[in-house]
């Protein structure tokens, strides 16, 4: 056993130390491999990335509650009694003096352009009120004020900002009604940084609307959560869905991230198939250029695993080093690169920034290494059968 | 011509090597094929719009609903040749995962308004004489098994019933196609009447999403488009009106970096494979070095051994893009049938020629250093060295 381990290393190395005499054609599984894993690692680095932001909003212990069918905020309408009824409900959190903490919101579309484009882009208008930091304690202005209530102004999520500077500190957004003034930059960590936050009442009057769109609870605590749905769910008065604001939010990344998804891995799988043909390639061909070399350490008494395992590493070390070098490639250019795009299932524009994770990077390396295998085996076994004699004769 | 078997058994002489090769390029270009079948499908709204139709929305956003007068108004215009109001209804059969696109429509104006739309002359008459009558994409009844004659049960997203309840069903009288099966993905939605839509809904009686409007000369498409947001400026429920193009184009501008995204893998996917054909290449003149100065020793010129190398790169590019695109034409049709959005996915002539571009600057630029190495190959160095 120890012989044939010892065997096994020698061959390795004397096999790995000739690698650099042959590099160019090495270069060509590291590269191959290399592209594969930086394409894939790209494209469900984006995919992560829009996930995590849509379900990485909200907390635990609060609710959102829509009208019942609708499946997000734009589709919904729940009017100020069933908005009354919702504060009255048990688990709901009060603050000292009495007062329900729950946010009953209004959620438009309006059309921004970036700048140099007349195309519009669906952005998020919430209406909501000057205290909102009281249900949303995650809520801080950055930059400028807060607006006042009862006046047309507005609050740019920080996200937004950075994507559109159209919607620059000082200047104005058309929103309902004509242009509003933009007196701030807000930051939230999650979706909401891609969103319009302006004065609940204001916009009311300039949208004419006379219901609103959700109302968020802050519930007594995560447990109570049961308790405020089943008592909203039985009450005649209202038909909604009631859903913690953590599930909601990951539900509406859904498509987008499995379409990311779906398309990262076929083409990850084509390039594959392409990437394993040519290492096929380039090993067949380090083998036949190492045919001499082989023949001579079989005819000294070397057996078929050494030159086998030899191969095999070879292959193994070249997709190694190729997948680190996708998997770095895709991290520099892309890991924290911010896109924005519109989120079907809530039709509205949503940036977000491209997340290259440990657990991504690692998936890439096992695509790697399993390309390395397919690409390295088959050479590996024509090695073991070379006719031992042929080979020799033929130098 | 008569140099052709030279090639052939040039490119074929070391057969497990070309094969791998050439499946390798054909991957790409499969890959290329299916890609730009994707970007088509985003771009198909801009291509097909009608060259002499208007949207008009809110001016704020799509989203903001429009009065019903609008409608006759805009019918009023001297340049307008019809109009036909929709909505976006935004339910969903059975389950939200069964997404597609519910329009309540004037009907009768609507479909005149798309030529493109085919629809049996029957089953037109019998929407238009059914209240609760629905029309569907043949794509769509193919996907979910409906057939002309079944109730189609759609949950409400926005609108419920005046009762209250989420539960719509529709009479499917009618299923449609588009003229050309390219068009299917633009038009994978369901129609029903405006009409009753507007008497049954719970809420929003009177208005509509957006309108329509076909103009009577195209060429006048942008005078009607100030006419009209003209009509209702200063109103409470001003408009934006754009050419359906401009209008389509806005959606795929939405979709911001995609497009872009879409680009640079095929550009990391044609830069692998440049790696990969070109160590090819030079290998194969490497090992035939001593073969190329015999050529030169039987009479060959410089220029006769460079076009021999490079007739056996094109060879193997041309041979391996057609493999891939023929692949990709097979492929296509069944799987994008199964994709929401997707459907009539397939590889356009432009697509094509651009892919057999793609391949002779694949074969120039791999063929070409070792083309020019084995005509630069002096003769008794070449067989001195073997």
């Amino acid at each position: 056993m120890s012989s044939a381990l010892s065997q096994i290393s020698a061959v390795t190395l004397m096999n790995l130390r000739a690698v650099p005499s042959r590099l160019g054609t090495s270069m060509v599984i590291v590269i191959g491999i290399a592209g594969v894993v930086g394409v894939l690692v790209a494209l469900l680095s984006m995919g992560a990335g829009f996930e995590a932001t849509l379900a990485g909003t909200g907390q635990p212990d609060r609710a959102l509650v829509l009208r019942g069918g609708s499946n997000d905020e734009l589709g919904s309408v729940i009017t100020r009694d069933q908005a009354q009824v919702i504060a009255d409900a048990p688990g709901v959190a009060r603050t000292a003096d009495g007062s329900p903490r729950t946010l009953a919101e209004l959620y438009l579309l309006t059309d921004v352009s970036k700048p140099g484009s007349s195309s519009p882009n669906n952005v998020v208008v919430r209406g909501t009120r000057a205290d909102v930091g009281g249900v949303r304690p995650e809520f801080r202005i950055v930059e400028g004020r807060m607006f006042a209530p009862g006046v047309r102004e507005v609050v740019v999520g920080r996200n937004l900002a950075a994507q559109f500077p159209t919607l620059a500190l000082g200047g104005t957004v058309e929103v309902r009604d004509g242009p509003w003034t933009i007196v701030g930059v807000f930051e939230t960590g999650d979706v909401h940084e891609s969103e319009l936050w302006v004065d609940i009442e204001a916009l009311i009057t300039a949208s004419r609307r006379q219901a609103y769109n959700s109302v968020m609870v802050q519930l007594d605590s995560v447990a109570a959560f049961t308790a405020f749905k089943d008592a909203l769910t039985a009450d005649p008065r209202l038909t909604v869905s009631v859903q913690r604001e953590p599930d909601y939010y990951a539900s509406r990344s859904e498509q987008l991230h499995n379409l990311i998804r779906y398309l990262g891995y076929t083409v990850a799988v084509i390039m594959a198939i392409g990437a394993v043909f040519g290492a096929l390639n380039v090993m067949y061909a380090a083998v036949a250029t190492r045919s001499v070399e082989i023949a001579t350490l079989r005819a000294l008494g070397f057996g078929a695993l050494p030159v086998v395992v030899s191969v095999l590493i070879e292959a193994l070390i070249l997709a190694a080093a190729g997948g680190l070098l996708g998997g770095v490639i895709a991290y520099l250019f892309f890991n924290g690169y911010t896109v924005n795009t519109l989120n079907f299932q809530t039709f509205s524009q949503v940036a977000f920034d491209f997340r290259v994770t440990p657990a991504l990077l690692q998936q890439g390396l096992i695509w790697a290494l399993v390309m390395g295998l397919i690409g390295g085996l088959f050479p590996a076994l024509r090695a073991a059968r070379l006719p031992v004699a042929e080979a020799l004769r033929a130098a | 011509m008569k140099y052709l078997p030279l090639v052939w058994a040039a490119l074929w002489r070391r057969r497990p090597r070309t094969l791998f090769t050439m499946a390798s390029i054909a991957v790409a270009f499969l890959l290329y094929a299916l890609l730009t079948g994707v970007i088509a499908a985003f771009n198909a709204g801009v291509e097909v719009a009608g060259a002499d139709r208007l949207v008009t929305t809110g001016r704020y956003s799509l989203t903001q609903v429009l009065p019903q007068g609008h409608l006759q108004q805009v019918r009023g215009l001297e340049s307008v040749h019809s109009v036909a109001g929709q909505s976006w209804f935004g339910g969903y059969y059975q389950s939200e995962r069964n997404f597609f696109p519910q329009f309540p429509t004037e009907i009768e104006p609507y479909l005149a308004m798309y030529p493109e739309i085919v629809l049996p002359e029957a089953e037109k008459q019998a929407m238009l004489s059914t209240r609760t009558g629905a029309l569907i994409a043949r794509t769509l009844a193919d996907r979910y098994g409906f057939k002309v004659g079944d109730k189609i049960p759609i949950i409400a997203g926005i609108w419920p019933l005046a009762s209250g309840s989420n539960n719509w069903e529709f009479d499917l009288v009618g299923i449609f196609d588009t003229a050309n099966p390219k068009d299917r993905s633009l038009y994978e939605m369901m129609l029903f009447h405006h009409e009753y839509f507007d008497e049954a809904r719970q809420f929003g009686r009177g208005t509509v999403g957006w309108l329509v409007v076909k103009v009577k000369d195209p060429d006048q498409s942008e005078a009607v488009i100030r006419q009209i947001d003209a009509l209702f400026a200063n109103s409470p429920n001003e408009t934006r009106t754009a050419t359906e193009k401009a209008f389509n184009q806005s959606f795929v501008k939405q979709l911001g970096d995609i497009g872009a995204m879409m680009s640079s893998i095929i550009g990391a996917v044609f830069f692998t494979l440049l790696f990969l054909t070109g160590n090819t290449m030079m290998q194969s003149v490497r090992e035939r070095i001593p073969e190329l100065a015999v050529l030169k020793t039987l009479g060959f010129s410089d220029g006769q051994v460079l076009a021999l190398v490079l007739a056996e790169s094109l060879a193997l590019c041309l041979i391996a893009a057609l493999i891939g695109l023929g692949l990709a034409s097979l492929l296509l049709p069944p799987v994008s049938a199964k994709i929401p959005g997707f459907s009539g996915l397939t590889l356009t002539g432009e697509a094509f020629a651009l892919a057999l571009g793609l391949a002779l600057a694949l074969a120039l630029i791999v063929g070409l250093p070792p083309a020019l190495r084995a005509m630069r190959l002096k003769i008794v160095d070449a067989l001195a060295a073997h």
